[in-house]
């Protein structure tokens, strides 16, 4: 066990110049190799790709207000939900937490002066951006009906909208996660500085690594299963076509072989932000740091062998289908892992409820609810009932919603002092925070009960017992909507009239506290040497537990 | 930019990035970048690779016969130039290692590309281009015949699916190959540095591989060697 002395030198006065002020001009940041500006240039698109999909959500949520459709024809309705998911899973939710605080933390937590290769970096941006054009294309030249899965034979064959735009978009963002992910694990193994072993990195690190292994992994099968679909889209013939003996199954089974560990691509990088906000906010060492380590790790891993849960009821074998329920049950457990150590961290720690720990405080009930219904959907039998409703449409949006915007949204709060400099008004992102907490279960809650009573997904209309519980939850939305609004408003504003930032507004321990605030380009003046292990809090109280086996050996 | 200066007074070899602290981290670097993409394009044919292997145990007849609508002799012969391409490639980089002149590098590689091309020629000319004028294309070119399955139409989605992709990394090899060719001749590599060379010949060997894996699973199955 080392406790020996912090190396960390004081943080250096606050510099004048830094990463934001070295260069102006817009010609500085579309041609920026910076890191901490890539990340940016990232966190403004997904920005922009956010509110597309939530202006498709708000839209959506109005049309339910009454039982035949409040608003739209059907097909419209269809087109929707299919830009509201697309949008939010591949341009948003994807390269959220791993594009935006990934890019901009990974290099400034391991003490390194930029990712591997910055070149690369910048160009996943732009590869990104065309991604997202040809997406907006298809946004804005009629939509999409398919739904975000794509299926065949509809999607191939059948669908008269704009299948090729959107899947020529996932298909080329795809490539920006493959190299972001590949970026990523390069720097991880090889630009640590000096004293930073594996098992010093901040957590957030460790769940940026296993996520990046599922970018690295999953990416490259959706974009050749999109490219094949776009093919036999345009050729009228392929390998998912009933006609010349293809089934279009197989086109299930490779999207879920992606789509599926691309749900802890997206909860992933949420969890190693909560390790990080709960450490912070209760001063405290995690609560057994190998074990949230490896259980990102493990995730990553058993993800990739669970995606049969998505097809209990289209005909797979039943055999097949008990060795994904069971395997589905398995990757349960990493999860409940985490949460567990998280709420032993809290555990006798010193609370204080900042607005980032709003957000992970409600990250951390929210995901607990999100992954509970999951299993009653990885259950053979209650999946039958179950599939297909409106209780699966909530169960991923408190996983999804809950669970990953929330954490985006703590962990940006968390770390906007050391990305602007600026402070953000605390009160208002206190009320923000609640605001999104109350709105988001009043919109997703009621969506529990109306899936468990049988009301299907997917349709523009619904019989009218359902209304009380769809008013509700549109109500939500709206409520919701506001949430997502008022940060948008006060961080906007707090770039220029928030309060100078420290180095270290939080107290908070990490290399990314002990340079300045912003940053320089370079981000540190000397590399630094680590010689302690993360969270290394001072101890509060001779109470205080020992720490789990395994944090002692480094 | 003054800080990016600041952090590497002494004075430091050709090709060396600011964010690195040694020439030897770099190397590292790009070495483990190069096998992380390896392994993401093992995964982008492994999708096509694995819906292979599913259609073919359910239409191995049907995949037979297309099979015996390629050209083996082309195919056979492509497979000889790309081993060539791979060892001249090798040899590139041996002789940056050893420090030979830039004209024998260059001379390797120009090889490389020549043969890189040779394939890419016989590929168009022999075989697609046959195929078009056949009927052979499906969605494009198809002409039914009342031999064929339809499942060999389906053959021909993945023939066309795989080799296209794989003429598509041999275009961008030669792509790299004309990037190299450049910084060879700019003076760019010495036997300290000539690591782009060695990652590159990584990407060009694995293309290689794919195509070893190609040839027999398209054009050698059901039986069409000689004595069966």
């Amino acid at each position: 066990m080392s406790t020996a002395t912090v190396d960390l030198r004081e943080a250096p006065i606050e510099s004048s110049v830094n990463y934001l002020n070295a260069r102006y001009g817009i010609k500085s940041w579309l041609l920026t190799l910076d890191h901490k500006r890539i990340g940016l240039l990232y966190l403004g698109t997904i920005t922009f790709m956010f509110f597309v999909g939530g202006t498709a959500a708000v839209l959506m949520r109005l049309h339910l207000i009454e039982p035949q459709g409040a608003l739209f024809e059907p097909e419209t309705y269809n087109k929707m939900f299919s830009t509201h998911g697309i949008i939010m899973v591949f341009f948003f939710l994807v390269p959220s937490i791993p594009a935006t605080l990934g890019n901009f933390l990974i290099p400034l937590m391991i003490g390194a002066r930029d990712v591997a290769f910055p070149k690369l970096n910048l160009m996943s941006w732009y590869i990104f951006v065309t991604g997202c054009c040809f997406a907006m294309y298809g946004v804005i030249s009629g939509g999409v009906d398919t739904g975000w899965t794509f299926y065949p034979p509809y999607s191939s064959a059948y669908s008269q909208t704009h299948v090729i735009a959107f899947a020529l978009g996932i298909f080329i963002a795809g490539f920006s996660s493959i190299l972001t992910g590949l970026n990523f694990v390069v720097t991880i193994h090889k630009m640590r500085c000096p004293g930073m072993t594996w098992f010093r990195l901040p957590l957030f690190i460790w769940s940026m690594y296993a996520t990046s292994l599922i970018f690295v992994l999953g990416t490259p099968v959706i974009a050749i299963t999109l490219a094949l679909l776009a093919a036999e889209r345009l050729l009228h013939v392929g390998i998912f076509d009933p006609a010349v003996g293809g089934d279009p199954l197989l086109f299930q089974h490779l999207f879920w072989f992606y789509s599926h560990p691309a749900v802890y691509i997206m909860i992933l990088p949420g969890m190693g932000v909560i390790s990080e906000l709960i450490t912070a906010f209760s001063r405290k060492k995690i609560f057994g740091y190998t074990f949230v380590a490896f259980s990102s790790l493990a995730i990553a891993v058993i993800s990739f062998i669970v995606w049969g849960h998505h097809m209990f009821v289209t005909g797979q074998s039943i055999y097949a289908g008990l060795v994904f329920s069971v395997l589905s049950f398995v990757v349960a457990i990493p999860s409940a892992i985490k949460v567990f150590n998280w709420m032993a961290t809290l555990y006798r720690g010193s609370i204080s409820y900042e607005a980032p720990m709003l957000y992970a405080l409600g990250f951390i009930g929210l995901f607990t609810i999100g992954g509970l219904t999951g299993l009653f959907l990885a259950s053979l039998a209650t999946d039958v009932h179950l599939n297909g409703t409106y209780f699966v449409v909530a169960h991923f949006h408190y996983i999804m919603v809950g669970g990953a915007v929330m954490a985006y949204l703590g962990g940006i709060h968390f770390w906007w002092p050391k990305i602007t400099g600026r402070l953000y008004p605390d009160y208002w992102a206190r009320i923000a925070a609640a605001i999104v907490f109350i709105g988001f279960n009043l919109t997703f809650f009621p969506q529990f009960m109306l899936g468990y009573l049988g009301m299907p997904r997917r349709y523009a209309m619904y019989p009218s017992e359902f209304q009380v519980l769809n008013v509700m939850s549109s109500a939500g939305a709206s409520i919701l909507g506001i949430g997502y609004l008022i940060p948008l408003v006060y961080l906007i504003w707090s770039m220029r009239y928030g309060p100078v930032a420290s180095a270290n507004p939080w107290k908070a321990k990490g290399l990314e506290w002990t340079t300045a605030s912003p940053p320089p380009t370079e981000n540190f003046a000397e590399i630094p040497v680590v010689n302690e292990d993360a969270y290394n809090y001072p101890v509060a109280e001779p109470r205080h537990y020992p720490d789990a086996p395994g944090v002692a050996r480094v | 930019m003054s800080e990016m200066a600041a952090h590497t007074p002494h004075s430091h070899p050709p090709g060396f990035a600011h964010q690195f602290e040694t020439i030897e981290q770099q190397r590292e670097a790009g070495t483990l970048g190069m096998w992380v993409f390896l392994v993401t394009e093992i995964l982008f044919f492994g999708g096509m690779f694995t819906s292979y292997i599913i259609y073919r145990a359910l239409h191995l007849q049907s995949f037979i016969e297309g099979s015996h609508d390629l050209f083996v002799k082309f195919g056979a012969t492509n497979t000889a130039v790309l081993i060539c391409s791979s060892l001249t490639m090798a040899m590139a980089i041996r002789s940056a290692q050893t420090g030979k002149s830039k004209r024998t590098i260059i001379g390797y590689l120009l090889v490389t590309m020549l043969l890189g091309a040779t394939f890419l020629f016989l590929k168009l000319r022999f075989e697609w281009y046959a195929d078009w004028k056949e009927g052979l294309i499906p969605g494009v070119s198809w002409i039914p015949s009342a031999a064929h399955t339809p499942g060999v139409k389906m053959f021909m989605c993945f023939y066309f699916f795989m080799t296209g992709l794989h003429a598509l990394h041999m275009v961008v090899g030669l792509g790299i190959l004309t990037v190299l060719v450049i910084m060879t001749a700019r003076n760019r590599f010495s036997s300290q540095y000539y690591q782009p060379l060695e990652i590159s010949g990584l990407y060009w060997h694995f293309v290689d591989i794919v195509w070893i894996f190609l040839f027999p699973l398209l054009y050698l199955i059901g039986g069409r060697y000689p004595g069966s």
